[in-house]
């Protein structure tokens, strides 16, 4: 029988220091292919409405006359089909949603 | 005198909103009736709305936990409507896929059951292990949970070699690193004290009253819906994970020894993925009805979809583990004492949203 089996992990985690980042001044780099947010190069977009058919969340609304595309980000569940539907590549995925806080600058901020 | 005590539906135990109204006895419980209705979002009415393609989206929102496995269900249903046939490649990362969701569904799982019986380290410490998995998953498809992996006739991600190599560096650290938070929550006298002897439900009324998932196998039952062999399992040599104590602590032995399954599944998947095709391309619509079942972390799920020939389905049904095993637990909970029924309803590993979709 055995007791109190937790207490060597314990006396472990208290030598050992956080096994935490220490957010947000230190941020992990994100994997390659991570859906972060959508984002589109209007310039080579021709409003066919092929991204608006796929999308599951009718986040996307495109009309030809005038010529517009309209996106509604909280309604997007960032699963890509519409990446993968657009014929003419305009549209990717970038990793991370938001901007992270800059790590050096917040390193420096500290320095100061 | 017996009285009537709510269980929930807000209660520090309870991660979803389930209420249980007890009849106790002094501190014995007599009866229990479920309430369940709280978080009810009428995804089967919205999928009848929605294309069958889209549907796929839509679906794996039914659970935040096991979500690609809810997709592969439903794939798997409009594939057999439609006779697509699925490229092999695409059912050995389905398994690869399945099996990780697998074993952070058990992770989490095992960390709330701590936490239910008040061990807030071991709890931690789980939970800290299932980041590996966490990162094996987002590396691969590029998020945590909601994968978006899979689709009609196939999977949209690949796992190349340098995913496939990174995906293996976190089941060593796994298995390096789940060793001590095993040895503890298998071994140790206060979790045992807890587990042993509690929430017994014997294997041929388990049987009875359709339990499903871990419950059943740790009641003596040996039925996995995974030895059929659906997806690529029939060829990676599957055998059911069985404990016959039919206690609370059977249930976590059954997810502890599941775990190291399906690590194995997992490494045995990689190294035996054959070369090809994603997923096979496909015209038309759904005509026609179809019932799949796969095994997730809960039990078994089972899928009902009635196409009409056109791109909305007429009916999507879906009946999840944690509804199969209510009743079971409403039979577990009888005679148990007032402290242990947060630890029963954490033995079967409740799941409330996908319940009420
Ligand atoms: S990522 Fe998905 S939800 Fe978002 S706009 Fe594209 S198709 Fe719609
Ligand atoms: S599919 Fe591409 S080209 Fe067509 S409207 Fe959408 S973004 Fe523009």
């Amino acid at each position: 029988m055995r007791l109190f089996s937790i207490f060597k992990d314990i006396l472990g985690n208290l030598v050992k220091g956080p096994v935490t980042r220490n957010y947000p001044a230190e941020v992990r780099d994100p994997f390659p292919g991570e859906r972060g947010k959508l984002v589109i190069d209007e310039k080579s977009c021709i409003f066919c409405g092929m991204c608006a058919k796929k999308c599951p969340a009718n986040a996307l609304t495109v009309t030809r006359q005038p010529k517009e595309w309209k996106f509604e980000r909280f309604r997007c569940i960032i699963c890509g089909a519409c990446v993968e539907a657009c014929p003419k590549k305009c549209l990717s995925m970038v990793p991370r949603l938001a901007e992270e806080p800059k790590a050096e600058a917040k390193a420096k901020e500290k320095a100061e | 005198m017996s009285m009537l005590v709510p269980f929930g539906p807000q209660h520090p135990v309870l991660p979803e909103p389930l209420q249980l109204r007890l009849e106790l006895d002094d501190e014995k419980v007599v009866s229990a009736i479920p309430v369940v209705g709280y978080v009810h979002r009428g995804l089967e009415k919205l999928a009848e709305q929605k294309d069958f393609i889209q549907d796929t989206y839509l679906i794996e929102r039914v659970c935040g936990i096991c979500s690609f496995q809810h997709s592969m269900a439903y794939s798997m249903g409009v594939e057999e409507i439609m006779n697509i046939e699925v490229p092999e490649r695409a059912n050995y990362l389905r398994v690869i896929w399945a099996e990780l969701h697998r074993m952070h569904s058990h992770l989490l799982a095992l960390g709330l059951l701590a936490d239910a019986f008040g061990f807030e380290n071991l709890f931690y410490t789980i939970w800290k292990v299932r980041e590996e998995i966490m990162d094996a998953m987002e590396a691969t498809t590029g998020a945590r949970v909601m994968l978006g992996a899979c689709c009609i006739g196939g999977v949209r991600k690949d796992i190349n070699a340098e995913q496939a190599k990174f995906v293996l560096e976190k089941l060593a650290n796994f298995e390096k690193d789940f060793k001590r938070p095993a040895e503890v929550i298998l071994g140790d006298y206060s979790v045992k004290e807890r587990l042993c002897g509690v929430g017994i439900i014997d294997g041929k009324k388990a049987y009875e009253l359709g339990t499903v998932g871990p419950a059943l196998r740790g009641s003596g039952v040996a039925k996995d819906h995974r030895m059929t062999g659906y997806a690529a399992y029939g060829k990676l040599g599957f055998e059911p994970v069985v404990e016959n104590d039919c206690d609370c602590y059977a249930r976590t032995k059954v997810r502890v020894r599941e775990l190291y399954q399906s690590c194995e599944l997992v490494k045995a998947a990689l190294a035996a993925l054959p070369e090809g095709e994603l997923k096979t391309p496909f015209k038309g619509n759904p005509l026609g009805e179809a019932a799949v079942r796969v095994e997730q972390p809960r039990g078994e799920v089972l899928y009902y979809l009635r196409g009409n020939g056109t791109d909305k389905l007429d009916r999507l049904r879906i009946r999840t583990p944690t509804f199969a095993n209510i009743a079971p637990l409403l039979n577990m909970l009888v005679g148990c004492g007032l402290p242990d029924v947060a630890v029963i309803i954490l033995s079967i590993d409740p799941c409330i949203s996908c319940t009420e979709r």
